[in-house]
């Protein structure tokens, strides 16, 4: 089911987030919509992390609204959580659980049932190429099948709206190039968000960049539009030019 | 429902996939018997009843419950999967009923796992079946009771030794509230009724009379409340930790 597109996938509207003393996102604003593939780009401790997980109900906004598929995220967390699947920072799960026990129990939760579960999970277990792990308990595999086995939970329910934090950290090259071309596969009936460091990437996969930085917002345009920031066309100086920039101002 | 169910069966299946669960059973079923036997003295009491065995359960509840709870919800804290499974679309009041259910499974199983005690006391006399069936609920509840303030507290921090240590605290308090040790500090200054509602909070004197075989509705309803209340103030205390 696509939405119209009279309502964005996903509007962020003055997003404020306080930990303490510490402002972490200051009055972000944007919005996706279906077929885009949106990269987060900006230095550690950006907001970036911070942003996502206030879009997928793990955190309340200090201030601003989140709507999902035009569902508020705090006032009906749980038709937005259907409609999104999401790999966490550094791909947490359970690991002492076998890989398959753990795809099953997130597609029980997703309500998936009976033979369509299995069907899914197994259908999952061969497109992220699990095959080879699935009975091995998750703490024994390496930080790229790991970060994998994320990746697999969050698409079971072939989400509408998919938000990766840092999908491709820790894999190989070739890895990544997998998980690159899942995302460009998946990318024409869903919105994505990936958050990420590497700049290539976003090149690769991204129909969109937007750049935090000391959790404010300060590009929101094209690959091409972010590359003219730059004098030599160059998407690393632009991503210099936009952070430090700012910064000296 | 659906998704209580879901993460009861997950975090069973943690227990029994790591060696948690089968040490936690071991060195229960061994304390239980040291002190029914030897502390207890259950052949010296020369009697067909498990006082001498129902009689230690609160002080090995008061270690060995915070012991199971406190990693039910650090344990998410510090490795992340919190986030994993607040991102689900389940309810906080689904996930920490779900967990809470099934650390009380796991209570129940190593409470049953205690049944040679039993058919050893009915090999050997013509105990009251009745009393021993009313100790054994009784017993369920009060670890049902721990098991509820210890997950409350494992959702306050990230640390497990933290979570045990406040949870054996609280666990004690309610314990003991009853006893001069807690009623002396609110005798003189609080009035009369805050004296007796502390001292009616006390676990002891609601698992005793369970224990000496009389299920009364009153403290059937005592251990429904304690329970609900503290699975209550867990859902608050994740709720709060969301909006920071």
């Amino acid at each position: 089911m696509v939405t119209d597109n009279l309502q964005p996938a996903i509007e962020v509207k003055n997003l404020d987030r306080y930990f303490g003393p510490i402002h972490a996102v200051r009055d972000i604003s944007f919005s996706i919509n279906q077929g885009e593939v949106l990269g987060f780009l900006g230095p550690n401790g950006a907001g970036k992390s911070t942003t996502m997980k206030m879009i997928t109900g793990f955190l309340e906004p200090s201030g601003g609204t989140v709507n999902v598929n035009g569902y508020n995220v705090v006032e009906e967390p749980i038709k937005v959580k259907k409609a999104i699947g999401y790999l966490p920072e550094g791909a947490p799960s359970y690991g002492e659980m076998r890989v398959r026990d753990f795809l099953l129990f997130v597609a029980e939760i997703r309500g998936l049932t009976g033979s369509n579960k299995s069907q899914r999970v197994d259908e999952v277990i061969k497109e992220i190429n699990l095959d080879g792990v699935v009975n091995q308990s998750i703490e024994t595999l390496s930080k790229g099948y790991k970060r994998r086995v994320g990746v697999a939970q969050s698409i079971l329910h072939d989400p509408e709206i998919l938000i990766m934090d840092e999908p491709t950290d820790g894999l190989d090259p070739n890895q990544k190039h997998e998980v690159r071309n899942l995302i460009q596969d998946m990318s024409k009936n869903k919105a994505i968000i990936i958050s990420t460091h590497i700049l290539e990437e976003v090149d690769a996969v991204c129909t969109r960049a937007i750049i935090i930085a000391k959790g404010k917002l300060l590009f929101d345009g094209t690959p091409q539009e972010l590359r003219s920031k730059s004098s030599n066309n160059d998407i690393d100086d632009a991503f210099r030019n936009i952070t430090t920039g700012n910064e000296g101002a | 429902m659906n998704n209580i169910i879901a993460i009861l069966k997950r975090e069973l299946y943690g227990y029994f996939a790591t060696p948690v669960a089968y040490v936690f059973i071991v060195i229960f079923l061994f304390l239980s018997g040291l002190f029914t036997f030897y502390m207890g003295g259950f052949y010296e009491r020369n009697q067909a009843d498990l006082m001498a065995f129902f009689s230690f359960h609160p002080i090995l509840y008061l270690f060995l419950i915070p012991a199971i709870s406190m990693r039910l919800w650090s344990e998410e804290r510090k490795s992340g999967t919190i986030e994993l499974i607040l991102t689900l679309p389940v309810t906080t009041m689904d996930a920490v009923i779900g967990k809470f259910l099934a650390a009380w499974v796991f209570a129940g199983v190593a409470l049953a796992l205690t049944f040679p005690i039993w058919i050893t006391v009915n090999y050997l006399g013509d105990p009251d079946n009745t009393v021993i069936l009313a100790s054994y609920i009784g017993s369920f509840l009060m670890a049902g009771g721990f098991l509820a303030i210890g997950s409350c507290i494992s959702a306050l921090t990230k640390s497990q030794v933290i979570a045990f240590v406040i949870s054996v605290v609280i666990c004690f308090l309610f314990y003991v509230s009853g006893t001069p040790i807690v009623l002396n500090f609110f005798t003189g200054w609080a009035p009369q009724a805050v004296v007796n509602a502390v001292s009616a909070m006390s676990v002891l004197s609601h698992a005793d009379s369970i224990q000496k075989g009389i299920i009364d509705i009153r403290d059937i309803i005592y251990f429904a409340v304690l329970i609900a209340f503290w699975l209550y103030a867990n859902v608050i205390t994740i709720e709060a930790k969301k909006a920071g």
